[in-house]
């Protein structure tokens, strides 16, 4: 194609100058540019042969891409509900202040945005900031933002910022099988190729062991189902998009479990026939790229990934790593494959299946870091031995990522069974009011509940576990939910695109004290709606939380409610302000009661 | 229930009102034509442009047509609200803010420094009218159930008189009003 | 779904639909199946020619009670699929209500009034007025092209224009951008304006818009009040019609 040369043409190069690179070509150029100008897209759009709008498509779904200059300093702070805990609203609010910024708007000299982001799943050592999509900054303190506000004013880069503030502590509280000793790497592998691809599958069904990133879909049968789908080339794709608030259980694995996770992948790709793996990587954990790249380096030289794998001829597999862009939604499988494929993450019509047609419309299994942890362990230790742990719908262990009002956040593995309140007292929760039990698309459990069992027979969970003490407003919990929703719909159907907006618009009004019961009544009906309607998982999910602390903690509600059985959305005084201010009035009929 | 029977069955108090409306659902009313007279064997209008009675009474019905614009308009649906047991938004601007609505991108404000004071062959030194009595207008025109609760939604712009006749009829029947095809219109 | 619903989906056969038998054909979805066979279940993103997309949610059904969209569900021998009832009349209503608030849909002054999908879906459902409030939000109008008008304010972002585009045309003239409540359409031009766009009126993309928001000008309210698509006939009573 003639067109002369453009100013990304290596790095199109680099990636083949293939479409479904596309995500990972513009996460690339916004690390070096900062943002992506419209001339950026246009470069791209004509260097990979894809109609311009197309481009901007994709560029315009995915929260870290910019599309308009950000400066050389983008802090994102992160905004889980633990974050709020720490004071990270007034922090933000602060750095703001020192370094004179309007919220959301770059500062005139090009040199800084301060902003928020979605839990960025450091929840045990946070408040946390994202720098540049990059750089992480943990245990923020006021202290840390002072002086970070005298670092981008001497525009120091990052990399020279104190290396304490970037520690992130893998703070491994009580560790049983995934977390314990590690079988050495290539024993899973060797035990996997002494049973034979069949014979290893039979032996997971064996384990009855179920996904671990939430869905708990049962492992075997997604991979008996993928390796009998007819095809001559299947994938095995590793779900690391971690992006359920309170989650951090898989940033632990990846960062200090990495072998144990690609040696899970490697016996996949046996079981499946998969030649090629694929790790989705959230682009919040950016920063563990490097460190991954290592262990896939020195697995391919222990002969553990590549061609002939453990010297056995025809069986080459090897692993690439994809970095995200800032999508929730594509922790979904469908979508975390059409981000794979270089679209918008928007999920796709099913059936079909991934494990039928997936990634590139081959079967595909997409399966969670911990389940693949737990493959590895299978495969060593028999899957009897996992079966008899547990309960009996619920095999094995499960690892909860525990943060909040608790004296020990951190990582705990216990056995799927577990009471709620064994939990509690471990992490050293005290005076606890609620726990929010797999993320705000999971449960809300109050104090009566603590006795109910954490698996799949009662409360399922991919892992996160944040605690509320009584000083705490369930209100403010579930409105922090409601936005998380809301900033992180796909947009693709009405009732997840325009219920998400509806639901935050009410808890504002709530939040302002102008609530009635009409509001209650309405959130009920959205919640009824959205979960039957939607195209997927996060809108049927996205009135859990509200539907829960209403049920639970109406008094939290009651309390912003003026009991009326109607109030106004909108603050009326505040509705006649353009008027005061033209006509310079604000005599007694210049103003307007919210409430008759 | 209370199902004391009345030696004469009492006439429904019914009130109008336009707030931000043209009268074109008035004059759609209207259009019912001699059913009118059938219409005040039921009902009794109490304040109405039709009437000219200038306040409001006790009311069972209360039908509003055009939205909400300005604080006079929030003043009297509050008193409609607080006097009818029973409030319709008839027609689009009622509903859903209608055409006064397509203004609603823009700064009010700055629309009024443009007419009063920036219009080209205006006097120089003009003025926003500013006199205490004028009612202010708001940032965004409103649809009425955004303010209050409203109990019955009649669209159309206007609603033909055969759908005002058919809703108030079935309403006075004691059934829901159900309009159908060709009755419920939008434009 | 099981090995075995695969299996039987493959073969042709029957499903009720609200009591009534229905034929399908292979492959077909339950919408697809009902719709040819001249049933109605409401649907706006949904199109002969272009197949599912599943965004609207308007073809909600349930199927041996669990509730789906009848667009993505493949017909299968033995399936009740429950269509015309009051709860997914009513869920469907609410869907329609939040299209509504979402944009700017003013039928009063709309060349498409009378002919638009939208409205006469919300007319057949009985959607009286929009339940919850207004968006008002800002949305643009591209004029600049010399014979159609593009206006957002009514975009229910159904991408048949996108598909039309890609799948017919071969154009790629729109797509769809942004995220969340900020999804918008997209034009495939370097000032993103339709005037230096591919499209020509006589494309498919240029003539599939089921709402106002693609409209050829100079058109206006040619079609008498009384002589419009949806005057006479609903939509549920016209679900032969294969052209929008």
């Amino acid at each position: 194609m003639n067109r002369l040369p453009g100013p990304f043409d290596a790095l199109l190069t680099r990636h083949g100058n293939a479409p479904h690179r596309l995500v990972q070509i513009l996460r690339e150029i916004q690390a070096q540019q900062s943002w992506l100008s419209p001339d950026t897209l246009s470069a791209v759009a004509s260097g990979l042969g894809l109609p311009l709008a197309h481009v901007e498509g994709v560029a315009g779904f995915y929260r870290f891409f910019c599309g308009q200059p950000v400066g050389q300093y983008r802090v994102l702070f992160s905004d889980n509900v633990t974050d709020r805990m720490g004071g990270s609203e007034e922090m933000m609010r602060h750095l703001r202040h020192l370094l004179k910024l309007e919220p959301n708007k770059m500062r005139a000299d090009g040199r800084v945005s301060v902003s928020s982001t979605s839990c960025t799943g450091l929840c045990d050592q946070g408040p946390a900031a994202l720098i540049n999509h990059h750089h992480i900054v943990t245990r923020l303190t006021p202290g840390r933002i002072e002086h970070m506000a005298a670092l981008i004013e001497r525009q120091v880069p990052p990399s020279e910022w104190p290396a304490e503030w970037s520690r992130v502590d893998d703070q491994i509280r009580l560790a049983n099988v995934k977390l314990g000793t590690q079988p050495a790497p290539g024993a899973g592998i060797a035990a996997a190729l002494a049973r034979g691809p069949q014979g290893m599958l039979d032996d997971l069904k064996r384990s009855k062991l179920r996904g671990r990133g939430g869905a708990g879909y049962a492992t075997g049968t997604k991979w008996q189902l993928c390796r009998n789908a007819r095809s001559a080339t299947h994938y095995v794709v590793c779900n690391a998009d971690e992006g359920e608030p309170g989650t951090f259980k898989d940033r632990v694995l990846l960062t200090s479990y990495a072998d144990t996770v690609f040696e899970g992948m490697t016996i996949a790709g046996f079981v499946v026939g998969a030649r090629k793996g694929l790790v989705y990587l959230r682009g919040e954990y950016r920063y563990l790229l490097d460190a991954l790249q290592a262990v896939i380096e020195r697995r391919r030289s222990q002969g553990l990934l590549g061609t002939s794998i453990q010297g056995q001829v025809g069986f080459d597999f090897d692993i690439e790593i994809h970095v995200g862009a800032g999508a929730y939604v594509c922790g979904e499988e469908s979508a975390l494959i059409e981000s794979l494929e270089g679209k918008r993450g928007t999920p796709r019509i099913r059936p079909p299946f991934p494990v039928e047609r997936g990634y590139l419309n081959e079967p595909t299994t997409v399966n969670n870091v911990e389940t693949f942890c737990a493959v590895t362990h299978i495969a060593v230790h028999t899957g009897a031995w996992w079966a008899s742990i547990g309960t009996p719908q619920s095999t094995g262990t499960k690892i909860h990522s525990v943060s909040g009002d608790c004296e020990r956040p951190g990582l705990y593995e216990y056995p799927f069974g577990t009471r709620i309140g064994r939990i509690l007292e471990d992490c050293g929760a005290r005076d606890t009011q609620a726990v929010q039990v797999g993320g705000p698309s999971g449960v809300c459990i109050s104090a009566m509940e603590f006795g109910r069992r954490i698996g799949f027979e009662d409360v399922p969970t991919a892992g996160a576990f944040m605690v509320f003490d009584r000083t705490r407003d369930m209100f403010e919990v579930a409105l922090n939910f409601a936005q998380f929703f809301a900033h992180e719909s796909c947009g693709f159907c009405t009732p997840c695109r325009v219920g998400t907006e509806l639901v935050v618009r009410r808890m504002d009004k709530l939040k302002r004290g102008y609530g009635s019961s009409e509001d209650v009544q309405v959130l009920y009906e959205l919640d009824k709606l959205m979960h039957g309607s939607t195209h997927c998982g996060l809108g049927a999910a996205a009135c859990n939380p509200l539907r829960d602390t209403i049920a639970k903690f109406r008094p939290a509600y009651e309390q912003h409610m003026k009991s009326l059985h109607f109030a106004p959305g909108f603050d009326m005084d505040a509705e006649l302000s353009q008027a005061r201010l033209a006509t310079g009035r604000d005599d007694s009929g210049a103003h307007l009661e919210t409430l008759a | 229930m209370n199902t004391a029977v009345f030696p004469h069955p009492r006439k429904l108090k019914l009130a109008t009102v336009s707030l931000a409306g043209c009268f074109g659902c008035h004059m759609s009313f209207l259009d019912i034509d001699e059913r009118l007279l059938d219409l005040l064997e039921l009902v009794e209008f109490d304040r109405s442009p039709l009437t000219d009675i200038k306040t409001i009474g006790k009311c069972d019905i209360g039908l509003i047509e055009g939205g909400l614009c300005n604080a006079e308009n929030v003043h009297v649906l509050r008193e409609f609200r607080a006097n009818c047991k029973i409030l319709i938004a008839m027609g689009a601007c009622a509903v859903n803010g209608g055409l006064p609505a397509q203004r609603n991108q823009l700064d009010v404000g700055q629309m009024m420094r443009d007419v009063y004071c920036h219009q080209v062959g205006g006097t120089a030194g003009n003025q926003i009218p500013n006199d205490p009595e004028l009612p202010l207008p708001l940032n965004h025109v409103h649809p009425i159930h955004e303010v209050v609760h409203i109990d019955y939604f009649l669209p159309g712009c206007p609603p033909s008189g055969d759908a005002i006749w058919t809703f108030l009829t079935e309403l006075l029947a004691g059934r829901t009003p159900h309009l159908g095809h060709g009755l419920l219109r939008y434009d | 779904m099981s090995t075995n619903d695969r299996i039987d989906a493959l073969s042709p056969g029957t499903f009720m639909l609200d009591g009534e038998e229905i034929d399908f054909g292979p492959g077909e979805s339950i919408l697809e199946a009902a719709t040819r066979t001249g049933h109605y279940i409401p649907h706006l993103c949904w199109h002969p020619e272009f197949g599912a997309k599943g965004s609207c949610r308007l073809c909600t059904v349930r199927i041996n009670g669990r509730i789906g969209a009848a667009c993505t569900v493949q017909a299968a021998s033995g399936q009740e699929v429950q269509n015309n009832t009051d709860e997914l009349n009513a869920l469907r209503k609410t869907l329609l209500q939040m299209i509504f608030i979402e944009g700017n849909h003013f039928c009063p002054s709309c060349e498409k009034s009378g002919n638009c999908r939208l409205q006469a879906t919300a007319y057949d459902i009985g959607m009286e007025g929009p339940h919850f409030e207004e968006f008002y939000p800002e949305r643009r109008v591209d004029a600049s092209h010399p014979d159609l008008l593009l206006d957002l304010n009514r975009c229910i972002l159904c991408s048949l224009c996108v598909r039309a585009s890609h799948d017919v045309d071969r154009k790629d003239v729109f797509a769809i951008g942004g995220h969340g409540i900020h999804t918008h359409l997209l034009i495939n031009s370097p000032n993103g304006l339709m005037a230096d766009s591919a499209l020509q009126a006589s494309d498919r993309a240029a003539n599939v818009c089921p709402v106002g928001a693609i409209l050829h000008k100079r058109v206006g309210f040619a079609t008498p009040i009384g002589k419009r698509k949806f005057d006479t006939l609903a939509v549920s009573e016209q679900v032969e019609e294969t052209k929008p």
